[in-house]
């Protein structure tokens, strides 16, 4: 049976009240929206891209603890690196997250192998990723919200 | 139609009758087998009625009993079963008549759900009636359903959806509902009960207000029949939805009630088979009331499950279960309002059986899973009514919502749940 605890970390429940990259940065040339329409989470990803380069990031917007925490963590964790690198370590991440295995990438993920809980309840995995698909329309460009459904 | 030859009706002997004299929750609550499992191995507590409710053994049996025993297509056969399955489906319509008071059968339209039904209602009397720069009259506590059927039709049709306020208890503004009806209102659609909020509208007084005129008024019943008597006539409601699923019957199956006068006027929804009463390549008349409205072959299973429900909560009485359960809510409300950080959404004087609430400093979707791992299982977003959200300026609430079968030990379930979710985020 899934412990609650497994789902709220500390560290998860530190960033979702006080998340980190919390603002728009000074510049700003790429952003996207994204949305969860079943639970009504919103939040829009902000990106200072200088060629392949990640040189900024923030977010703002509403979710629970989950979705928030991964966006704070998310911000930290892609800021400074290539969009493929930043691509790849969603990639590792959302094995990690519906998993609970990274296939032996674990250490690439930092301090996001807390969210590995988030494989003991399904329901949560949209939560966890929606800040990441956001990440990734805003890398791609993409005009239109992004939606987990 | 009915037939003359004698045939077993669908009277079970199982069915049950519980003493009027006392309310025995125990009793009603091993008809509901469901309500004996465990979940993550902790006793279910299922406080998300206003989504669905549970279905007694009765409703179960009953479908199971038609198709091993009675099924067959209606309307269609001479042969002993389509007789059986047509007389079924007519008793079922009758108990459905009767439960909400209508004046005849005819008026008593099966479809999927309330959803169907209002659908029903704007693409057929809306499509005739509501033209350019008319207008459609609702609330700002309408679920979705209530809202985007309206906006379609229209779009369609350059007309303007306009919607009656609510203050920050979640109560209708009627004073302003009714400076609002104008001479372009073509229709007023309205909740009986919110969904969200569990706000009980003063319907019979503006459905008097809107024909004083002459505005007919849609009233979405789907939150309010489980938990109240209703009688269509006395409300004097042009048309009345309900669901199946929402008042012990089963998923499906839902009920338009529209007054004979204003069906008869409206063109047919959806074509096809039943719905005729002869068809040529040049010309194809229509079926009388109620079947012009039901093109194809019905849920009858679906019909004479939810007539299992109808009787099933006859027996225990609409006004014990309104009573059991406005005990039930006030002392939810207090057991849930008196806990530091938790606030309630929707506190209006009149309500049933509806408790949303939020949490300082915790978004609900995490109350639900945390809940959830309490075996309680409540509902937790904007319940397809995202305007009241955004009325109360918050994304959305945690809902628990009651049933007749519901006890004061679930609430205090709820109410050490909800310290839990507390003390996670502390």
């Amino acid at each position: 049976m899934p412990e609650l605890r497994d789902l709220y970390q500390e560290v998860i429940l530190e960033h979702s009240k006080a998340p980190r990259n919390y603002k728009q940065p000074a510049t700003v040339n790429q952003k996207a929206e994204g949305f969860n329409p079943l639970c009504g989470d919103h939040f829009t990803v902000y990106l200072d891209v200088e060629g392949d380069s990640i040189r900024d990031i923030g977010f703002q917007g509403s979710g629970c603890a989950i979705s928030k925490a991964s966006a704070s963590m998310m911000t930290q964790a892609v800021k400074g690196k290539s969009k493929a690198e930043a691509k790849k370590l969603f990639d590792t991440f959302h094995k990690l997250i519906t998993t609970g295995e990274a296939n032996g990438k674990k250490e690439d993920l930092g301090k996001l192998a807390v969210f590995s809980g988030v494989s003991e309840f399904p329901v949560r995995v949209k939560c966890a990723t929606l800040a990441w698909h956001t990440l990734q329309a805003a890398i791609e460009g993409k005009q239109d919200p992004v939606s987990t459904e | 139609m009915t037939t003359a030859v004698k045939i077993p009706t669908a009277e079970t002997e199982s069915r049950i009758h519980p003493e009027n004299a006392a309310f025995d929750i125990e009793r009603i609550r091993r008809d509901f087998p469901i309500l004996g499992i465990d979940v993550r191995g902790k006793k279910l507590v299922y406080l998300d009625n206003a989504a669905t409710s549970q279905k007694p053994r009765i409703v179960t049996d009953t479908i199971t009993r038609y198709y091993q025993q009675e099924n067959a297509n209606v309307h269609r056969g001479v042969h002993f079963l389509s007789q059986l399955a047509t007389t079924e489906h007519d008793h079922a319509r009758e108990a459905v008549r009767n439960f909400i008071n209508a004046a005849d059968t005819k008026e008593i339209v099966f479809v999927r759900g309330t959803t169907e039904a209002i659908n029903l209602v704007a693409q057929t009397y809306g499509r005739s009636n509501v033209g350019a720069g008319d207008e459609v009259l609702i609330t700002a506590m309408e679920h979705h359903s209530n809202i985007v059927p309206w906006q379609l039709l229209c779009d369609e049709k350059k007309a303007k959806l306009r919607v009656a306020p609510i203050n920050d208890d979640g109560e209708l503004l009627v004073g302003e509902l009714h400076k609002m009806m104008s001479p372009r209102t073509k229709i007023i659609a309205l909740a009986h009960v919110s969904n969200a909020l569990g706000t009980v509208n003063p319907i019979k007084k503006i459905i008097d207000c809107a024909h004083s005129k002459n505005i007919p008024v849609l009233i979405d019943g789907a939150q309010a029949v489980p938990h109240m008597k209703v009688d269509v006539q006395e409300l004097g409601a042009d048309f009345y939805t309900l669901s199946g699923h929402k008042m012990f019957g089963p998923m499906g199956i839902g009920v338009l009630y529209g007054k004979a006068g204003l069906l008869e006027k409206m063109p047919p929804y959806q074509g096809g088979g039943d719905m005729i009463s002869s068809v040529t390549f040049e010309k194809t008349t229509y079926n009388r009331l109620p079947f012009k409205f039901e093109a194809g072959t019905p849920d009858v299973a679906g019909a004479i499950g939810l007539r299992a429900a109808i009787d099933y909560l006859n027996a225990i009485g609409m006004e014990n279960i309104a009573e059991y359960e406005q005990e039930l809510l006030t002392y939810a409300t207090e057991k849930v309002s008196e806990i530091p950080g938790v606030r309630l959404v929707g506190t209006a004087k009149e309500k049933a059986s509806v408790l949303s609430f939020v949490i300082e400093g915790v978004h609900p979707h995490d109350i639900g899973t945390i809940l959830d791992q309490e075996g309680i299982a409540i509902r937790t977003g904007h319940h397809c009514a995202q305007p009241i959200m955004d009325r109360f300026g918050i994304p959305a609430t945690a809902r628990a919502s009651f049933a007749f079968y519901n006890t004061k030990e679930e609430v205090d379930g709820l109410a050490n749940g909800i310290k839990k979710v507390q003390e996670v985020f502390s």
